[in-house]
């Protein structure tokens, strides 16, 4: 093979002159887990809205649940991305899309709130799958016991639900981590952009990709070794370990 | 909005867009599923071997490919590539490789790992007897596998294989990232090239969305009629 190999580019200086590579490389790491925490916070929250409105007993309700759950499924995850970041501001109206496109850091935001809405579609899937492995009788005892419907979600269901899903939550969360990689597209500068960058003012493609890989799988397993604590935490006792609604 | 939203460009790029862009997306989707189906299920049964050696290559790679995100997947395949081919054909530089084959190279070493673990879920799925039944009526532990295992592991499997054919339909739009004029990638050059940004994209989702739309409809319906088996 005439591939010149050269392991000690990590520490020379990139293109913007002040960092080595390998700190660029770092703050690509820093800005893919940022991206996948908020996105993700943003998944979780939308998702348990609609995940809970589709098991809601009110027919609209479930229908726009459904639709917005087949919407952000069924479109990529890519495509997404070019809808928020060059479309959304030409259909808003003139004053909000021009200060949408002079917002700060708009990739990031954009890819976070995309990751956020295409993440919560899926975890709609997680939390309804939880909802519905209930027994119909929980249900049926809250509302026995005088508690509202909101308030039959709120103290019985919710609680018990989340804590059978934390497994597929996990995934979900690995997942999210890297889908943040398609930022890319828009000119997010995360970890994989970084080392598509510093391939491209280099050469050295392998130690660009290796390093970048070591990053992930030591990113993955920060997560996995988190989010196995959570797990354990969230075990209910007695339940065996059945696991619901794992993705898709 | 609509005001403003321009049909003609759209009617115009009907032609490039499907003849060109789509096409490419359904047969790089086509192979790499058939390429990834087979691939994965010779991982499955790797892993699943007694072989220790066997199982471990089989389980990491598929654990290593599957933390890692696909977009850096293609990258790595894309220049890797080249260098497995020049090594393999003995050739003195490395070898420039087509960029159809290479995203159809990628995408098949990607997704065998999920189409492995479906697989292998579907395998072990299976009770036990099944296989103590073959060799207690004289079959080799091949003839168990072909004749006995697989068949029922892949239909009981059908409906996440087709699933996942789903997500790989949406997922090769990412070959955008090497400039590769796939659908997304067709309608991204007209778009850009006739600032139609708004007019291409938009159109591009409604595409995806209704071809998805309608194939995970027919899954679920397929998945109702295998269900009954058991």
């Amino acid at each position: 093979m005439n591939y010149h190999w050269n392991w000690w580019i990590f520490f020379e200086p990139s293109l913007d002159g002040t960092n080595t590579y390998l700190t660029t490389l770092f703050w690509g790491l820093g800005w893919t887990a940022a991206t996948a925490v908020v996105g993700f916070t943003i998944a979780l929250v939308l998702g348990s809205v609609v995940g809970v409105a589709r098991t809601a007993p009110i027919g609209w309700v479930q229908t726009s649940g459904m639709v917005f759950v087949e919407v952000f499924r069924n479109i990529p995850l890519l495509v997404q991305m070019f809808l928020w970041y060059f479309v959304l501001p030409e259909v808003l109206p003139r004053d909000a899309g021009m200060w949408l496109k002079q917002f700060p850091n708009a990739q990031f935001y954009t890819a976070a709130v995309c990751l956020g809405f295409y993440h919560a579609a899926r975890m709609a899937e997680v939390v309804r799958a939880g909802l519905l492995s209930l027994s119909r009788g929980q249900k049926m005892a809250g509302q026995a016991l005088g508690l509202t419907l909101p308030q039959t979600y709120r103290y019985v269901l919710l609680p018990v639900a989340y804590r059978i899903v934390v497994p597929a939550i996990t995934s979900e969360f690995l997942s999210c981590t890297k889908n943040t990689s398609v930022g890319i597209a828009i000119g997010l500068v995360e970890l994989t952009g970084t080392a598509r960058a510093m391939q491209e003012n280099t050469f050295q493609v392998f130690e660009a990709f290796a390093a970048a890989t070591v990053l992930y799988l030591a990113l993955n397993m920060v997560i996995v070794f988190a989010m196995r604590s959570v797990e354990k935490a969230a075990v209910i006792p007695g339940l065996g370990n059945r696991i619901a609604g794992r993705g898709r | 909005m609509l005001s403003g939203f321009d049909f003609q460009t759209i009617v115009h790029a009907l032609p490039y867009l499907f003849l060109t862009g789509m096409s490419f997306t359904l047969t790089l989707t086509l192979c790499a599923t058939i390429g990834g189906m087979i691939f994965g299920t010779l991982l499955a049964v790797m892993r699943l071997s007694d072989n220790r050696i066997l199982s471990v290559i089989a389980g990491g790679y598929v654990n290593l490919l599957r933390s890692l995100p696909l977009v850096l997947v293609i990258f790595w395949f894309y220049f890797l590539v080249p260098f497995l081919a020049q090594w393999l054909t003995g050739s003195s530089s490395p070898v420039r490789i087509d960029p159809f084959w290479s995203s159809v190279i990628t995408f098949t070493l990607f997704e065998a790992c999920y189409f492995c673990e479906i697989v292998r879920s579907g395998i072990q799925s299976l009770p036990r007897g099944q296989t103590l039944a073959a060799s207690a009526l004289g079959m080799t532990d091949r003839q168990a596998l072909f004749y006995v295992i697989l068949p029922q592991a892949l239909r009981n499997m059908l409906p996440l294989i087709l699933t996942q054919t789903i997500i790989l339909f949406q997922d090769t739009s990412l070959v955008y990232v090497l400039s590769i004029t796939d659908f997304l990638g067709a309608a991204a050059k007209i778009a850009q090239r006739d600032g139609r940004l708004l007019e291409m994209y938009v159109f591009a989702a409604v595409v995806y969305f209704i071809i998805s739309l309608i194939a995970s409809q027919a899954v679920r319906r397929l998945q109702k009629r295998v269900a009954i088996i058991r």
